[in-house]
């Protein structure tokens, strides 16, 4: 990696003045970005590690809200969210993976195989920054993409506890990330599905689906898969796989819920 | 009652406690006094001329101690091809220089355009980054079928074209195998690949390259299968030195797997380096760039086509078969498509006639080389492939169709050259059968289905010709190396024993197993026993470890020279015993006189070997150290038959390992722990290349599946628990040990069993599909039930 400097401030405010450098560059977790540094694919002039930030930590579930910290490993979301999350959180890379990487990292990154970026959708969830309340139907904006500012935090993220939900990973054999995932969740908003690693957009909603388990929320009620146009296509699986994974997975999912 | 110590017994592996406890002495943990860093600049195109290469900026940066190009390597010789084929027409195989930095001409992704060698690695890779390329793009050479057209572009412009030798093999003149096909009954074809992989050990490559200016020596430490056989090559034809100045130590190795049986260029670089810099020189791998400068295995398309008669008999087996080099020739690259490949295929069946024709290819990918099995696992793949598709043609039993065309009389020479010594097939397949429960699985087959689930059973046979070999056959055949072992025995003073020895243990656990036989012939404590192994300047010119020979070959020598111990022992007890050696008995340890209590133990004889006072000076030199070399008589032949049930979601095309059976005939077995570890393993690594690894370039010649992120390897939940079974024992019967080897069966004998397992479970769901290429990934499987 090439030489940068490092700061790891106590608080959001600090880090949103450090960050404001040019050049500077977040660091949650670094399962991503250390990485590509290791690699010399990215030069920041400054790493702003968010690991000392209290504010940022913590998962807790009142009055049927459940909050998470930016700065929450997926092994504490694992530990402390409420089950169909965890569950997601749990299977997400490995234990050391899980005790370093944060779901704000994740959702900053936006991989288009992340797990929780089709948990966010299907739960209607709020992503918080350091300026503003984003709702997930804005944030995710395709591969890679998201609604956030330059220098902007996420400093935690906050769900509507769902009356069920369940998450289907199919995994990519070589990574392990989502081939395909669907997260399937009842919301007080209605049905909501939310899917990743298929579209070449990055995660979606399936809004024909959520339609039709609208009318009624049985596997019998899923839709035929989705068109496989701007499907991801790669080594590991066709457009036309992926898109028929979509409607296998949500099946489950709703079997799963009942 | 299983025996607690010699031959036989299952002794944990000694060397475990340091690898377990973060103690081992592996090649990056070696660190010489005021040590340089070279980082490699790796070509990241396939195929280009160099038109310039300006190094000056990157000469001026900080801690650069010397920056080398393809000019600095010009005078010295290339990386030499350890075997000359000779192709149908009686021509030697095209053999383009192999240079150590590429020179005029990049082929291959990965190739060394330059090396920076700097104070710091950080340093040397700034550098690297201030050298100025100026290159001309040239169309990839990508696709083997593509590449041996007329008018292909060339990888080599002095080559005639990219056929590096069109090779014929067997018993089968043209007209006989037309003839034969013409009559069948029945004929079985064919088409299939396989897939490239990458050996992926757990320790990536070290090379440090030291010079010592007192005495002009050099030492390398090398992460090596073979260090004689590195240091032979690298003095000979590489950088002309000569070997009495060089040592190779090849230390603790985390795995080899074939990739480091073969000579590279970081070996040559950092030796040659050492001298020029004035200080060592260290290079450790990435694991990206292991991806492209390791070398590749596999890498075959073929049609194999199978003639049988109206009874169901084998009566001709053809296969044509495009195997891939690479960019340049690796060590034993040409071997393995030939001989470790040509003569496996007749398999463990008597067919009369065959013939085998093997095109191998010159291609802008990295060089393509032995990797565990080595061409006896594309043979067996093939010929259990294309056996298994004709049962389900005839619609007879695949283990019956089997059964029926097994060789049964031994000593049995094949139409492809080979003389199998022993086995036992039939046999072998009844403990599989055993160990496999094959009468359940319909049953299991049921429950499957009950659970919306396919459920399919694959069986398959394997040979391999191991303990290479016989060096007078194998120079015949075109190897430029003898292929023997050596070892010495060395008895100190109070008893304890060293053993040095030619073969290298990176896994197999030799320190483990070799002494268990020492000690049998002795009958003293294994703890007594030590093996030293992997540097020339303490061990015999021995051959190294790979194509399961260790034991065979090197254990053979190690016979021999304790032979001589005991013998020269005797001749002392008998002289202290006032006995003649004649009647002189060895038994746990202790001589003793035929017939009388008269005795002596093993410690009071070494003893006096070296304090000679009461000594036959005048008939016997003092000292107990003996060596000896081995060139084994023949190959041997390790057999098996392994069976494999799958699960398959029909939903995702998901395909799961639910059981695995193996009855593995491997004559006798030191220790069966280590032996069911070896097999576990190379099933792993079987199932891996049948369901998950795919070494993958796209038509630029780039690699795309270039990491961890997109090359799957096997993983412990990938695997079920394995049902081995080592009793079908049929020992080797020329060597001293009777045995076979153990360490590449497994990866040989599962990639067929799973995939005939997959084709089973598609059929009984009524799904008419006949193959699907390795790896049958979700994907795939899914594609075919949908096609």
């Amino acid at each position: 990696m090439y030489n940068f400097e490092f700061e790891q401030p106590s608080t959001v405010a600090e880090a949103v003045a450090a960050l404001a450098d040019e050049d500077a560059q977040a660091l949650g977790g670094g399962q991503t970005l250390i990485p590509t540094l290791k690699q010399r694919l990215a030069s920041p002039s400054k790493l702003v590690s968010l690991a000392g930030i209290a504010e940022m930590k913590g998962v807790s579930i009142a009055d049927g809200v459940l909050t998470i910290g930016g700065g929450a490993t997926h092994a504490e979301v694992a530990a402390d969210a409420c089950a169909p999350l965890a569950a997601l959180a749990a299977n997400i890379g490995d234990p050391a993976v899980r005790n370093r990487g944060t779901i704000g990292g994740s959702l900053a990154n936006n991989d288009p195989a992340a797990c929780y970026p089709s948990a966010m959708l299907a739960l209607n969830a709020t992503i918080v920054t350091n300026a503003r309340e984003i709702a997930a139907d804005d944030y995710f904006q395709g591969m890679f993409e998201t609604a956030l500012d330059e220098g902007e935090i996420i400093t935690g993220v906050r769900i509507n506890v769902p009356d069920g939900a369940n998450y289907q990973k199919f995994e990519q054999p070589a990574s392990r990330f989502a081939l395909v995932g669907v997260f399937v969740a009842k919301t007080a908003e209605g049905v909501r599905v939310g899917v990743t690693g298929a579209s070449e957009e990055g995660a979606f909603r399936w809004t024909e689906a959520e339609a039709a388990l609208n009318g009624s929320f049985s596997a019998d009620a899923v839709p035929a898969a989705p068109s496989a146009d701007g499907m991801i296509s790669d080594l590991h699986g066709t457009a036309a796989y992926r898109a028929h994974l979509v409607a296998v997975l949500t099946k489950r999912a709703v079997a799963a819920i009942g | 009652m299983p025996k607690d110590s010699g031959i036989g017994a299952s002794p944990k592996r000694r060397e475990d406690v340091r690898f377990l406890t973060g103690n081992g002495n592996y090649t990056d943990d070696i660190n010489v006094h005021g040590q340089a860093y070279v980082h490699f600049l790796r070509a990241d195109v396939a195929h280009a001329t160099i038109n310039g290469l300006d190094t000056s900026a990157a000469e001026a940066m900080p801690g650069v101690v010397k920056i080398f190009t393809g000019d600095d390597f010009a005078e010295v010789g290339g990386i030499p091809c350890g075997w000359g084929v000779t192709d149908r027409h009686g021509e030697p195989q095209q053999e383009p220089k192999h240079p150590i930095i590429a020179h005029g001409k990049i082929r291959h992704v990965g190739e060394i355009v330059a090396a920076v060698v700097a104070d710091s690695l950080e340093q040397a890779r700034d550098a690297a980054e201030a050298i100025e390329l100026d290159l001309s793009d040239l169309p990839a050479v990508v696709n083997m079928k593509s590449a041996a057209e007329d008018g292909a572009t060339k990888v080599h412009d002095d080559l005639t074209s990219n056929v590096c030798y069109d090779w014929v093999f067997g018993n089968g003149e043209d007209d006989a195998m037309e003839a034969a096909f013409a009559s069948a009954a029945h004929v079985t074809t064919l088409e299939l690949v396989n897939n490239r992989l990458v050996a992926n050990p757990m320790e990536p490559r070290v090379a440090i390259g030291e010079h010592n200016k007192s005495n002009d020596e050099y030492t390398l430490y090398t992460t090596s299968q073979n260090p004689h056989v590195i240091r032979l090559l690298m003095c000979a034809f590489v950088l002309g030195l000569p070997e009495h100045k060089v040592r190779v130590v090849a230390p603790d190795v985390g795995g080899g797997f074939g990739s480091k049986i073969f000579h590279y260029a970081e070996e040559a670089f950092c030796t040659h380096a050492a001298k020029a810099c004035g200080r060592a020189v260290k290079w450790s791998s990435t694991r990206s760039e292991a991806f492209i400068s390791d070398a590749h295995g596999r890498d075959h398309l073929t049609t194999i086509d199978l003639a049988l008669d109206a009874d169901n008999n084998f009566t001709a087996l053809r296969t044509r078969t495009h195997a891939n080099m690479g960019a340049y020739l690796s060590t034993f690259s040409t071997s393995v498509p030939t001989y470790l490949h040509g003569t496996l295929m007749a398999g463990n069946y008597k067919t009369p006639l065959i013939q085998v024709n093997v095109k191998s290819l010159f291609t802008n990918t990295v060089p393509v080389d032995a990797y565990r099995g080595a061409g006896r696992p594309e043979a067996t793949y093939s010929i259990e492939r294309v056996i298994d598709k004709a049962a389900r043609e005839l619609g007879v039993d695949p283990i019956a169709l089997r059964r029926q065309n097994f060789v049964t009389e031994f000593p049995y020479e094949t139409p492809v050259a080979l003389t199998y010594d022993t086995g036992d097939y039939h046999g072998t397949m009844d403990k599989l059968e055993a160990a496999a429960d094959i009468s359940g699985f319909a049953a299991r087959r049921a429950e499957s289905e009950a659970k919306g689930k396919l459920r399919g059973l694959g069986v398959n046979c394997y040979i391999e010709a191991c303990g290479i070999a016989p060096s007078n056959v194998v120079g015949m055949l075109g190897a430029r190396a003898g292929l023997y072992d050596a070892a010495t025995v060395r008895v100190n003073a109070t008893g304890s024993i060293s053993v040095f020895v030619g073969a290298h243990s990176h896994g197999q656990g030799h320190e483990t197993a070799f002494p268990q036989v020492v000690a049998e012939m002795i009958g003293i404590d294994e703890s007594m026993i030590d093996i030293v192994h992997g540097d020339t300047g303490r061990v015999p010119f021995g051959m190294g470890t790979y194509g399961s020979r260790s034991i065979a070959v090197c254990g053979s020598a190690m016979v021999r020279a304790t032979e001589k111990i005991i013998a020269k022992a005797k001749k002392i007890a008998a002289h202290l015993l006032e006995a003649s050696d004649a009647d002189i008995e060895l038994k746990d340890g202790v001589f003793t006189v035929a017939g009388t209590e008269k005795s002596i133990d093993w410690g009071s004889v070494t003893l006096t070997a070296y304090v000679p006072a009461n000594y036959p000076l005048d008939e016997l030199e003092p000292g107990l150290e003996e060596t000896a070399f081995y060139d084994p008589a023949n190959f041997t032949y390790p057999a098996g038959a392994y069976a494999c049930e799958v699960e398959i979601d029909p939903e995702t095309g998901k395909v799961t390992v639910e059981r695995f059976a193996a009855a593995d005939d491997f004559g006798n077995i030191i220790n069966p722990m280590i032996v069911d570890g070896q097999v576990h393993g190379g099933i792993g690594q079987g199932i891996g290349q049948a369901l998950l690894e795919n070494c993958v370039y796209d038509e630029d010649g780039q690699l795309l599946s270039a990491s961890y992120m997109d090359y799957a390897m096997p993983r412990a939940d990938d695997v079920p628990f394995y049902a081995v079974d080592h009793s079908s024992q049929t020992p080797c019967t020329h060597n001293p040990l009777g045995v076979k080897g153990c360490g590449e069966a497994g990866a040989i004998g599962s990639p067929p069993a799973v995939v005939n397992a997959v084709i089973d479970a598609l059929q009984s769901g009524g799904h008419d599909i006949t193959h699907i290429d390795m790896p049958v990934s979700p994907s795939r499987v899914w594609a075919a039930m949908n096609g």
